[in-house]
């Protein structure tokens, strides 16, 4: 239990840091720390205590093997995120040539 | 039939790769071709009304085994058959819009590219009966509009999009977050296998928990109050014919499509999150209305607007689900969802028809802002009527089709009991009227502004784009005569209410 706990201590911590940060770049890392958090709970939640590798080849059929499935979601889930990541920091970059700056609060031509 | 299915993804899909590789070559093919594919799978769409029965694909062909479902199925019923109608017909006049409007930008290639992965994107949300599966469109989705939000390149467009992008990306992270709690608890990914799982627990904290994180998660990509803050950023920010399929139809895709089905179909429904639902839904409706009337700039306050019509839909869908978790009378809820998937479609239509306006006028005169403009009309006659027609229809004048989908949705408060929310309602119709009644008033009569200089109309295929929209507008209120009722919007909401049918035949056990 304690790790899914940290897990999401890890994913209120990324929470956190988009939601205090100034920084733009602070704010793209606090994001891929709630992303990560998720990575690693997803794969918690596919791991077996004492299970196998699976795959199955003759002669093992009855073992117990951790879940697959997760972990191919968390492939999936770390090439999406990749995108994502990249997106927001090509963003940032084009952000910091229009305005010399990576200060939230300076960024704020639109308002109401 | 179903054999047809995997057409709505694969196509766009592969015109995306396909743009970059021949428009090196021949410049012109980029925007020759995307009106073609998105009628090519409008006329499939439209051939699949009325929908009786489910159609199933297997992708992949792996059948099930020991009754449990592996692979992933592509489902269509009444509900998403409507919305892949929507999508590929406003998808084919903003592409046709876009033919003479993107004009001024510089890389239309990319332009091209990116719309057609929103547009695979959002068919395979609507599309795919499997949650992991939904996660990874609803992502090409959301990534292809974080950049045609930024698609000008300035600062105001950067800035949308990064704000977009940081709520977006929150919003995917909540979502796959309850994804994976799903998971944890009935070690499914399949929606009608989990719908069958959860049947046989009830009054489980944990599925509460998903449900308040699907809300959040989904609320955010809908633009509902209090999640709406990047909404009016991002809509005006983008490129008109993108800001109408934005508006249009991509926070009801990703956001208000995907919230019905996994609260109708997959979970049992229950009360509190029925009146969550409900709540929302009459917070957005007011707040957006009155955000609205102080906008000076015209895309801005057709955004806030989008917040409140958003607004109408999640109250009427809350009022059906508040009535059948309190297993209240079938036939108001029948009425109140029948209201709700009628303005969803209306306000796709006139939303992507304001935004197309809004563009003409700024493609014209290169400004947007209500108090710079005036007089517009003589100069711009088609603009100006179909703006027109489009702001009747929205602010729910009778014959227009907006006030029948209102008045449903105001007969159906009354005879749920909900009185407040019915007053309520006719209210911000009424603050809707006058906001609207200003824009025209500032941006197409009144005196003629100086220092707009010379002002034509806009190109031919963008009024055609314009026309089309606007005789729907008057059209869509044949939906209200019971017989064609029956046929197209029927259908929809049967599947919404019918929670047996959904679970049993996807499974495919």
């Amino acid at each position: 239990m304690i790790v899914y706990l940290m897990c999401f201590i890890l994913f209120l911590t990324g929470l956190y840091g988009v939601l205090s940060q100034r920084n733009i770049i602070k704010i793209v890392i606090g994001l891929s720390i709630m992303e990560f958090s998720l990575f690693l709970f997803l794969a918690l939640i596919g791991y077996i205590d004492g299970g196998e590798v699976p795959i199955i080849i003759p002669g093992n059929e009855t073992t117990q093997f951790v879940d697959p499935l997760p972990q191919a979601m968390v492939l999936t889930a770390i090439v999406i995120g990749l995108a994502t990541n990249a997106m927001l920091l090509t963003i940032a970059i084009r952000l910091y040539k229009k305005y010399k700056t990576f200060d939230i609060r300076k960024i704020n031509q639109l308002k109401g | 039939m179903e054999v047809l299915l995997p057409l709505y993804i694969i196509i766009p899909l592969g015109t995306a790769f396909i743009i970059p590789v021949i428009g090196r070559l021949w410049s012109g093919f980029a925007r020759l071709i995307s009106p073609v594919i998105f009628l090519l799978l409008l006329i499939i769409g439209l051939q699949h009304m009325p929908v009786s029965n489910q159609l199933v694909y297997t992708v992949g062909g792996w059948q099930p085994v020991d009754g449990i479902p592996i692979g992933i199925s592509l489902v269509l019923d009444g509900f998403n058959a409507l919305l892949l109608v929507i999508i590929n017909l406003m998808a084919f006049l903003a592409s046709f819009y876009a033919f003479s409007y993107m004009q001024k930008y510089t890389a239309k290639n990319n332009f091209y590219t990116l719309l057609c992965l929103m547009i695979a994107g959002m068919n395979g949300v609507v599309l795919t009966g499997d949650l992991f599966n939904l996660y990874v469109f609803l992502e090409i989705a959301s990534i292809a509009s974080y950049a045609l939000v930024a698609f000008g390149v300035e600062k105001e467009e950067l800035e949308a999009s990064f704000k977009y992008q940081v709520l977006g990306g929150m919003a995917s992270l909540l979502i796959l977050l309850a994804i994976g709690l799903l998971y944890w608890t009935t070690a499914t990914l399949n929606m009608a296998d989990v719908s069958n799982l959860l049947a046989t627990q009830q009054d489980n904290k944990i599925i509460t928990f998903i449900q308040v994180l699907l809300i959040t998660g989904f609320g955010l990509k809908a633009a509902i109050v209090p999640f709406h803050a990047w909404l009016p950023d991002a809509h005006s920010s983008a490129p008109s014919p993108i800001s109408a399929l934005l508006s249009g139809v991509l926070i009801k895709a990703i956001g208000l499509y995907v919230l019905f089905r996994l609260l109708f179909n997959v979970f049992a429904l229950s009360y509190s999150i029925s009146l969550t639902i409900l709540i929302l839904g009459i917070v957005s409706m007011v707040i957006g209305g009155l955000l609205a009337i102080g906008q000076a700039d015209y895309k801005r306050m057709l955004a806030y607007s989008s917040i409140s019509q958003v607004g109408y839909i999640m109250v009427a869908t809350g009022i059906g689900m508040t009535v059948m978790a309190t297993n209240g009378d079938t036939g108001i809820a029948a009425l109140a969802i029948f209201g709700a998937l009628f303005h969803l479609i209306n306000h796709a239509v006139f939303k992507g028809l304001l935004f197309m306006t809004a563009g003409s006028v700024e493609h014209a005169t290169g400004i947007r802002d209500l108090n710079k403009l005036g007089g517009l009309a003589r100069r711009m006659p088609v603009t100006s009527g179909t703006s027109f027609l489009g702001s009747m229809a929205i602010s729910g004048l009778p014959p227009f089709s907006g006030f029948f989908s209102k008045l449903i949705i105001i007969l159906a408060a009354i005879q749920a009991g909900y009185y407040l929310v019915a007053i309520l309602a006719a209210l911000v119709s009424i603050i809707t009227l006058a906001y609207f009644l200003r824009m025209q008033k500032g941006i197409f009569y009144g005196v003629h502004a100086e220092g707009i200089g010379k002002v034509r109309e806009a190109p031919l295929t963008m009024l055609f784009s314009m026309t089309v929209l606007a005789l729907l507008c008057l059209a869509l209120s044949a939906l209200i005569i019971p017989d064609i009722r029956d046929i197209i919007l029927m259908p929809a909401v049967d599947s919404l209410m019918d929670t047996i049918t959904y679970s049993a035949i996807t499974s495919g056990v």
